[in-house]
């Protein structure tokens, strides 16, 4: 019971996680390898702050999104942009993409290893246990879930039933279609982009409130949105939801039952047998 | 098979390059060697990176896994085998994995096959470390009376190797089968050619190399952990490399190579913390400065001196 709540609580952040990256890769077309790097940023916004004027991350939030998002905009149209106009292929736009972020990645790093350090930063806020279930579990995970629960399920409303949700699932759906009826396909992209790192951005200020990080740390939790979304299916947000609650419960039963080091190689492992056996993801459909 | 006249050129002229790098353990200092050893070794790993991601454009992250699992070999296995049956048996072990790699996923897009290499060599190294915790060990100490001029010609030879093997699958049918895949891989599909065999085939040569190359600088390090043997830096490294060279020609990778050691050791000794970021900046100058790395800058010049002539 334990670990499946555990599971849960960790599953519904991770969710918030995988579902900024959907954005972008799922709607945008961009696989951006410099999500994790978004999401310590994010993080480490709310301990700075949190340490500076002890301002709770949960309002650290409403500034870190908007400052994420006109971040991940600029990258859009200065790098990625020319990549989309120049690309004469989808594989061609693929290699550069993953290029190009890799390289932002890695900036990113050094400029959060210039900045901060190479330490481990971690704070406490909400650190007390509450009871639930018969079992006691820390307020800040609670308060994280709750969170991302909220978030997830305003961007489900807004994709669904708003006009620029809709479109922009259009343009996931078809790129080349879209244009016809009158979207503007590449300001949508971009705005999906940059929804996509401030979701992130949100993440990770989240996440900071339970979990211990560092510069560094970010690729890790890439790895493990890129693991969800391809899980869930690219593009689709329920099955996003579903695989990330999956992957919280692996890691948390790994973690407890086997041994904590190997919480990667489950996840690495979980990819693997998604991509043997249903590589269009738990809900996708057959495309080729 | 026939070799024209500019063949003959080439392979005379890299037989007596590679003879003039092997006298520099004997000509210099051992700061020197110790340099070259790093510049061959990156010869080799992003030579044969080139070979299969040059063509098919799948970029590969695996070369930490393979180099990881060939270090572990020389280190597990140099108790109990002769030192000279350890590189090629790592060869066949990085084979043998490539290809379990390459049939679960170059089928697949090109991203699933980017994040699955990412992933292997964090995978391995958890999987051993836990392997560390639950028998007791910590590290493996590897000790021989192999030197650094030894490593340094061997990984010359394996240069020399890689070199060679590019040459000849560039000749034979499997490499012409690759630049169709890499031109259009529904065309080759249509033309008869089994792509994802010779896919398959083609990884197979720098998983080899990759552990080859591991087994091979096992005992310079003498301790080895996993956190070094599988340092998922090399894998960037090398991708920078071979990219900023080329991939389109044999010598391209080796032209990357030479110049970012020198800039890597260069930074690392004055400002060790801003390596990642000139990670980050020479990715981001080969996709937008050059695309086609330095090949293409001297191709460039080359054209436009021979257009020149022609004028003149």
């Amino acid at each position: 019971m334990d670990v499946i709540v555990t599971g849960l609580l960790l599953g519904g952040t991770y969710a918030l996680i995988a579902m900024g990256l959907n954005l972008q890769y799922g709607m945008a077309r961009i696989m951006n390898l410099a999500n994790g790097e978004m999401l310590v940023a994010g993080a480490f916004a709310a301990f700075w702050l949190y340490g500076a004027g002890q301002v709770s991350p949960f309002l650290t939030v409403v500034l870190v999104a908007p400052l994420a998002f006109a971040l991940n905009w600029a990258i859009y149209m200065v790098f990625l942009c020319p990549l989309v106009k120049r690309a004469k292929s989808r594989g061609q736009l693929e290699v550069d993409a993953i290029l190009t972020t890799f390289g932002l990645s890695f900036v990113a790093v050094g400029i959060m290893l210039a900045v901060f350090g190479g330490d481990y930063f971690s704070y406490s806020y909400l650190s007390f246990p509450v009871a639930l279930l018969g079992g006691t579990y820390g307020a800040n995970r609670l308060a994280a879930f709750v969170a991302a629960v909220a978030i997830c399920g305003a961007l489900y409303l807004w994709l669904n039933r708003s006009r620029p949700g809709m479109s922009i699932r259009a343009i996931a759906v078809a790129p080349d279609s879209a244009r016809l009826v009158g979207i503007d396909v590449g300001r949508l992209a971009a705005l999906a982009f940059a929804l996509g790192g401030a979701v992130t951005a949100t993440g990770g200020a989240l996440i900071s409130t339970f979990l211990t990080l560092d510069a560094s740390t970010g690729v890790l939790f890439t790895l493990k949105a890129l693991v969800i979304v391809i899980m869930g299916g690219v593009g689709d947000v329920r099955g996003t939801v579903v695989a990330a609650l999956m992957l919280g419960l692996l890691e948390t039963f790994v973690a407890s039952v086997i041994d904590p080091g190997l919480t990667l190689a489950a996840a690495y492992l979980l990819f693997v047998t998604i991509l043997l056996f249903r590589p269009q993801g738990l809900f996708g459909r057959k495309t080729a | 098979m026939r070799l024209t006249a500019k063949d003959w050129q080439g392979l005379a002229l890299t037989a007596v390059l590679l003879g003039v790098a092997a006298c520099l353990p004997v000509l210099t200092t051992a700061y020197w060697l110790t340099i070259g050893v790093t510049i061959a070794m990156y010869t080799v790993l992003a030579t044969s990176w080139a070979l299969f991601s040059g063509p098919t454009h799948y970029i590969s992250l695996a070369t930490a896994a393979f180099f990881g699992v060939g270090t572990y070999t020389t280190g597990l296995g140099i108790e109990h085998l002769p030192y000279w049956v350890l590189p090629p048996l790592a060869g066949l072990i990085g084979a043998a994995l490539a290809a379990l790699v390459g049939l679960a996923t170059l089928r697949l897009s090109g991203v699933y096959f980017v994040i699955f290499t990412l992933g292997l060599a964090e995978f391995i190294r958890q999987i051993i470390t836990w392997g560390q915790t639950v028998s007791g060990t910590k590290g493996i100490y590897v000790l021989t009376s192999i030197t650094e001029a030894h490593i340094y010609w061997q990984l010359l030879g394996l240069a020399g190797l890689v070199w060679l093997l590019g040459w000849l699958i560039g000749r034979s049918r499997l490499g012409f089968a690759l630049r169709i895949i890499g031109d259009d891989e529904e065309v080759a599909r249509h033309s008869g050619i089994h792509t994802a065999r010779a896919k398959v085939m083609l990884f197979m040569v720098p998983g080899a190399f990759a552990a080859i190359t591991g087994a091979v600088l096992a005992p310079r390090y003498v301790y080895i952990e996993p956190i070094l043997a599988f340092t998922p830096m090399l894998s960037f490294q090398v991708v920078i490399m071979a990219l900023l060279g080329g991939t389109g020609r044999l010598w391209g990778p080796v032209v990357g190579v030479i110049p970012f050691t020198f800039l890597w050791e260069g930074i690392s000794a004055s400002m060790p913390n801003q390596t990642t970021l000139l990670l980050g900046v020479a990715f981001l100058v080969i996709v937008y400065v050059l695309p086609r790395g330095f090949v293409g800058l001297i191709e460039d010049a080359r054209a436009r001196m021979n257009r020149a002539e022609g004028y003149a």
